[in-house]
């Protein structure tokens, strides 16, 4: 009987985990659940189909750009659901149907497939995704509704209206906490991302690194440059509102396109909060945490360069 | 005769300085957002690079060595100042359009490219020859560009509006827009040359 070349040969240490992709696309699947809910409770059943046109989309196009290229079909591996998911969650809840499937397919399409597939792209394609529709349809994209309205009366977010100084009166905390403002979809209930968050920490999938250097970043310098000079502003209500924290624990932390040593996330989480920053605080758009995203995506890997650890004994 | 063919075809097909070679691709980039000024931009310098390839074969006996680039660049310019100025009494609104982008001709590589790598070696008819079929491969590369965009931006084509109740794709009219069409035309035409190379690999 002739041997067969099964033995698996590789260099120590010779660990093994039963962590896998598809595991850990799936937890966070998982965790991004409480979010969307809250999303569709708040926005209605409009908010629901929009997530799953995006998911659907998501996933035509992934098994499409496989088929054709006669490669293995891997939508068991859950990172095309997730783009689709990701990218509706950035998304206003009502608008036109089509939106997010473009989005959806250029995001799987143009952000990732056109790399060499997972693991290979530059950028986190479901931001890809966003900001091609942003750059595309501005007007669908920055038309926001009222929550618990469920009849489609448009409201500007937090943000957009601090960035065209209108007074916000009536919005506390405590409703930026729960989601009761104008937003994006997944974005809004901060509560539910939390919570995800938390399960995503507790189980080890993210490390604390980049969400905490992120939002600690923009906190800090949203409080020293106040609307009234130097300290006092409103920190709180940055952090809490626009999609800083889906941002920052769901798209920052994506393994792909962030540094690999906790130093290197350390750098990203801080030039991201930083960009944010400057976009929020001095930009032309009310929000930056997609362009603050992509812009350190594209320094990930001199980031990595840079902050390579040293081989045990030199 | 066979030969003259031959220089003028390979500058469409193997040789296109856009998709081949990868050259020029400041103007390729910056005025494909339409096709008339696509169009515009590859005939003004589909001119001086037949202008410029000719004379500077002529004249390969008597530039020195040394100095053959500034020699290069005088003869360009002159040509490209001859096309601005015909542009501004014929065509005002096209020379608006394209801008600064008519007297840049001036450093556009292809033109450099082709008197230092052909016309300054090979006698004035082949470089006649050589300067009209990169100029048309020029002229075409930057028109299926334009095309594209302009379609997909606009929902028209040369001006007339084709999807009239579409949403057009506002991105690619945007400079991202260019670099994406630009990036997947190539990856096309390397997927026809790798095609057309395994065909003749096979018996």
């Amino acid at each position: 009987m002739p041997m067969k070349n099964n033995i698996l040969l590789s260099s120590s240490p010779h660990l093994h985990t039963a962590e896998s992709v598809r595991n850990i696309m799936w937890a966070v699947g998982l965790s991004l659940l409480p979010a969307g809910i809250a999303g569709v409770y708040l926005f209605g059943m409009s908010a629901f189909w929009i997530l799953t046109a995006g998911v659907i989309s998501a996933l035509a196009t992934e098994a499409a750009i496989q088929g054709l290229t006669r490669k293995k079909i891997s939508l068991c591996d859950g990172s095309a659901f997730l783009t689709g998911l990701l990218l509706a969650y950035n998304l206003p809840p009502d608008i036109p149907l089509w939106l997010p499937v473009l989005g959806s397919f250029f995001a799987v399409a143009i952000g990732k497939q056109i790399f060499g597939g997972l693991g290979q792209n530059i950028f986190n394609p479901a931001l890809v995704g966003r900001v091609f529709l942003m750059a595309s349809w501005p007007k669908y994209m920055t038309t926001f509704t009222k929550p618990l309205a469920y009849d489609a009366i448009t409201q500007a977010t937090p943000l957009a209206l601090l960035k065209e100084h209108k007074l916000i009166e009536h919005i506390s905390y405590l409703d930026l906490f729960l989601g009761k403002r104008g937003g994006c979809i997944g974005e809004v209930c901060i509560a539910a991302l939390l919570a995800g968050a938390l399960f995503l920490l507790v189980k080890g999938y993210i490390s604390w690194h980049i969400p905490f250097s992120y939002i600690l970043t923009v906190g800090l310098l949203t409080y020293v440059f106040g609307p009234n000079g130097i300290a006092g502003g409103d920190w709180l209500f940055h952090i809490l509102s626009g999609g800083l924290i889906l941002g920052a624990f769901f798209m920052a932390t994506d393994y792909v396109t962030s540094p690999l040593t906790h130093k290197g996330q350390l750098i990203f989480g801080t030039g991201c909060g930083l960009i944010t920053a400057v976009i929020r605080l001095w930009g032309g758009y009310p929000e930056g945490v997609s362009y603050a995203i992509l812009i350190m995506n594209a320094a990930t890997p001199i980031i990595d360069r840079y902050t390579k650890n040293r081989i045990y004994g030199t | 005769m066979k030969r003259l063919i031959k220089e003028c075809v390979k500058g469409i097909t193997k040789e296109n300085p856009t998709f081949g070679l990868i050259l020029g691709l400041c103007p390729t980039l910056a005025v494909s957002t339409s096709v008339i000024n696509a169009v515009g931009m590859g005939l003004a310098a589909t001119f001086v690079l037949i202008c410029s390839n000719t004379i500077i074969s002529a004249l390969r006996h008597v530039i020195p060595d040394r100095i053959r680039l500034p020699a290069y660049i005088v003869v360009v310019a002159t040509f490209v100042t001859i096309c601005e100025m015909l542009m501004k009494a014929y065509a005002p609104a096209l020379n608006v359009a394209l801008g600064i982008f008519v007297p840049l001709i001036v450093v556009n590589c292809i033109i450099l490219a082709r008197a230092e790598a052909f016309a300054s070696k090979n006698p004035v008819l082949p470089s006649f020859f050589d300067g009209l079929g990169m100029g048309i491969g020029f002229t075409l590369a930057l028109t299926l560009i334009a095309l594209v965009r302009e379609l997909l931006g606009t929902g028209s084509v040369a001006g007339f509006t084709l999807a009239v109740h579409a949403e057009p794709i506002t991105m690619m009219i945007l400079s991202p827009g260019a670099l994406l069409t630009l990036g997947i035309l190539i990856a096309l035409s390397n997927m026809i040359k790798s095609a057309f190379a395994a065909r003749k690999t096979k018996p």
